[in-house]
């Protein structure tokens, strides 16, 4: 009972594809599995925009949409007909291919990322042998989108957000990349179906996710970071900081464009996390051998909407940082820390089992973050408060 | 030669094409991106997935970028009052001309000797990872020193000069 | 297009004329960013012919194609950002980037 539950959605499009002639399967397999990720994280997204209103409107001391349905929860529906309807505007001296052809790349190349993704077990749709590369390179490509909508929309603004924000998604790209090498260290492989296996042991009851050991620990914080900067969230959304940018690279955008930049955003969020979860969490595995009976698909959208919810909590509670600051934190401080975490990672696979590797590994850690820490802020003098006002 | 070849090597040609002819410097880095993403298309077709991905990662997501922010900061979006062919554009030509002419006369006569359709090579990454620490770790090791050597180099190079006078 | 008798022919024409097209964006065009364009199309067409001759080689076992296809990939990148840089430092120096007016070695 429980493995059909867990295979359910497998079992579902087998049979429907089973109502085709044998040379039809292959192609009607993927193309059935390609329209359930189109519908489920556009979903997915719907809820999340909720989630994330209510969210920080409580976080905030306030109610939050709560007109639209029962406690607001059709508030996406009437944010969909409106985006749908709004006049679609695009200034008359911007560049008009590039200015349409720039939110198709993002979703474009976002909804790619999803192909290699484990949601469950045996249902990532391709298994690549280079699915990490795969995923990674496909990451790479929306930076190219941000920088076209900024620089086609011929506004000062955008310009300066989308060269912000293209600047902060390749120094934090670094980081996303040299954190995971670290996974791929000790798995063996660059498929995500195979480091998804490699954790789905349990030893007693616990299990072998890596982000329980010294050097994963580290390495999701990492990968946490570079993910929230690669998405351009709170706290590295300077590029679109309202504040700031008013709406950064996609300010000249209305309409359906400026609603497939907000699905773009938060469909990279979801693949994101979906990497994070597949890398160091564990992917579809259960956190205690009791539990492995519930359907490997909940805890992997499971633990993809834990991360959902961590942002939206990060967004209402930390300031944003500066552009020279954040750029200083990832060059300066996370990317040496980085490549530590690669030799701890080393050492820790060539140690052996025992108690020995846990403490040498988790010391090198914890110190080097201690001394890092203290070593950037030696030249910073922090007195007493003082007040400048204006002559 | 299946149909998807001909669509992937067309795209590649026109962004190519376009990367060397238009006039807006912007367009000419875009148009570039189309030729590289072809490219990765082929190499993808041609069951190279690793080198695939790789020009996806390094050219698209890195190469790309540097030249277009480069034609920002050097005001690369202004159209300069001569035009954009140089002077001598006809020689320029010519010359292509010639080694196109060469190297596709070398292609044809030797189509006779090229070999047909072989077996779908089995390579994985783990051989890839393999070959680079065992058999090219000399290259990989002064790959990473040219690495580093480029970085020290162009992040001296396109410094600002401290000014002598304070 | 008619058969030309080896698959590998026209991938190897394919990339001749990849290379071409560059070398004459080198050669024609004034702007010193597009005569990097151009070189970068060159390098392209140069891993195209290895990939080529790997994937249609004797010994694809052997990974001899890929690996000088990869390592030119990262090469490539480093000359980009050297040149990138000396294109940005000229510009700073003489206002223009066009190679017409950069004829001379005074500075």
């Amino acid at each position: 009972m429980a493995a059909t539950l867990d295979q359910i959605f497998i079992l579902l499009r087998n049979w429907l594809t089973g109502f085709l002639p044998g040379a039809l399967r292959p192609v009607a397999n993927v193309l059935l599995s390609v329209v359930a990720i189109v519908c489920v994280f556009p979903g997915l997204f719907a809820l999340t925009t909720v989630f994330e209103r209510k969210g920080l409107a409580r976080i905030q001391n306030r109610l939050g949409p709560n007109r639209v349905g029962p406690f607001g929860f059709f508030q996406p529906i009437a944010d969909g007909i409106k985006s749908l309807t709004k006049e679609d505007i695009v200034p008359s001296s911007a560049n008009a291919a590039v200015h349409f052809l720039a939110p198709l790349v993002l979703v474009v190349t976002v909804f790619m990322g999803f192909a290699v993704l484990p949601m469950g077990r045996n249902m990532a749709l391709v298994d690549m042998d280079a699915g990490l590369l795969f995923f990674f390179a496909m990451g790479a490509s929306t930076e190219l989108s941000v920088f076209m909508a900024g620089w086609s929309s011929r506004n000062k603004y955008s310009l300066m957000g989308a060269m912000r924000a293209v600047a902060q998604m390749i120094s934090y790209e670094v980081v996303l990349l040299l954190s995971s090498v670290a996974v791929v260290m000790i798995s063996g492989s660059l498929s995500l179906e195979k480091i998804v296996d490699a954790q789905s042991h349990f030893s007693g009851i616990f299990p072998n996710w890596y982000i329980f050991t010294p050097w994963g620990f580290a390495g999701f914080v990492m990968f946490a970071i570079a993910a929230t900067a690669e998405t351009n969230r709170s706290p590295f959304d300077l590029p679109e900081g309202e504040s700031e940018l008013v709406a950064g690279y996609h300010t000249e955008y209305s309409g359906f464009k400026f609603a497939l930049f907000f699905l773009g955003e938060y469909l990279a969020m979801f693949s994101i996390s979906g990497l994070g979860t597949t890398l160091f969490l564990g992917g579809w595995s259960a956190p205690f051998s009791f539990l492995t009976w519930v359907p490997s698909w909940i805890w992997f959208f499971g633990k993809v909407m834990t991360s959902i919810f961590v942002f939206i909590w990060m967004r209402g509670t930390l300031p944003r940082l500066r552009q020279d600051q954040l750029m200083n934190f990832a060059w300066k401080f996370v990317l040496p820390f980085t490549l530590l975490d690669l030799m701890d990672t080393a050492l820790w696979r060539f140690m052996g089992e025992g108690w020995q590797r846990w403490v040498l590994c988790s010391a090198i850690l914890a110190g080097a973050f201690a001394m890092m820490g203290r070593l950037g802020m030696r030249k910073k003098h922090f007195g007493p408060r003082s007040y400048r006002y204006a002559e | 030669m299946s149909v998807a070849f001909y669509l992937i090597a067309a795209l590649t040609l026109a962004g190519g094409l376009a990367a060397v002819l238009l006039k807006n410097t912007v367009h000419c880095a875009l148009a570039l991106t189309v030729a590289f993403a072809g490219l990765a298309l082929l190499f993808l077709q041609l069951d190279a997935q690793f080198a695939g991905f790789a020009q996806i990662l390094v050219y698209i997501g890195a190469v790309a970028i540097l030249v277009v922010f480069a034609i920002l900061l050097t005001r690369g979006s202004d159209t300069p009052k001569d035009g954009v062919f140089s002077q001598s554009w006809l020689v320029g030509l010519v010359i292509a001309a010639g080694v196109f002419a060469v190297l596709g006369w070398a292609v044809i006569e030797s189509v006779r000797v090229l070999p047909q359709e072989t077996a779908t090579p089995a390579v994985t990454v783990h051989d890839i990872g393999n070959a680079l620490v065992g058999r090219y770790v000399l290259p990989l090791e002064i790959v990473a020193l040219l690495l580093t050597a480029a970085t020290i180099g162009a992040v001296i190079v396109a410094m600002h000069e401290k000014e002598r006078s304070r | 297009m008619t058969n030309l008798g080896s698959p590998l022919a026209a991938y190897l024409l394919v990339a001749a004329l990849l290379f071409a097209i560059g070398l004459a964006g080198a050669l024609t065009r004034r702007n010193a960013i597009l005569v990097l364009i151009g070189i970068e199309l060159m390098l392209n067409a140069a891993n195209l012919n290895f990939i080529a001759f790997w994937r249609y080689g004797p010994r694809p076992e052997a990974l001899t194609g890929m690996m000088f296809a990869i390592f030119s990939i990262a090469v490539a990148a480093a000359e980009a950002a050297v040149g990138l840089g000396l294109v940005i430092s000229i510009h700073r120096h003489t206002q223009t980037t066009d190679l017409d007016q950069i004829n001379r070695m005074k500075g």
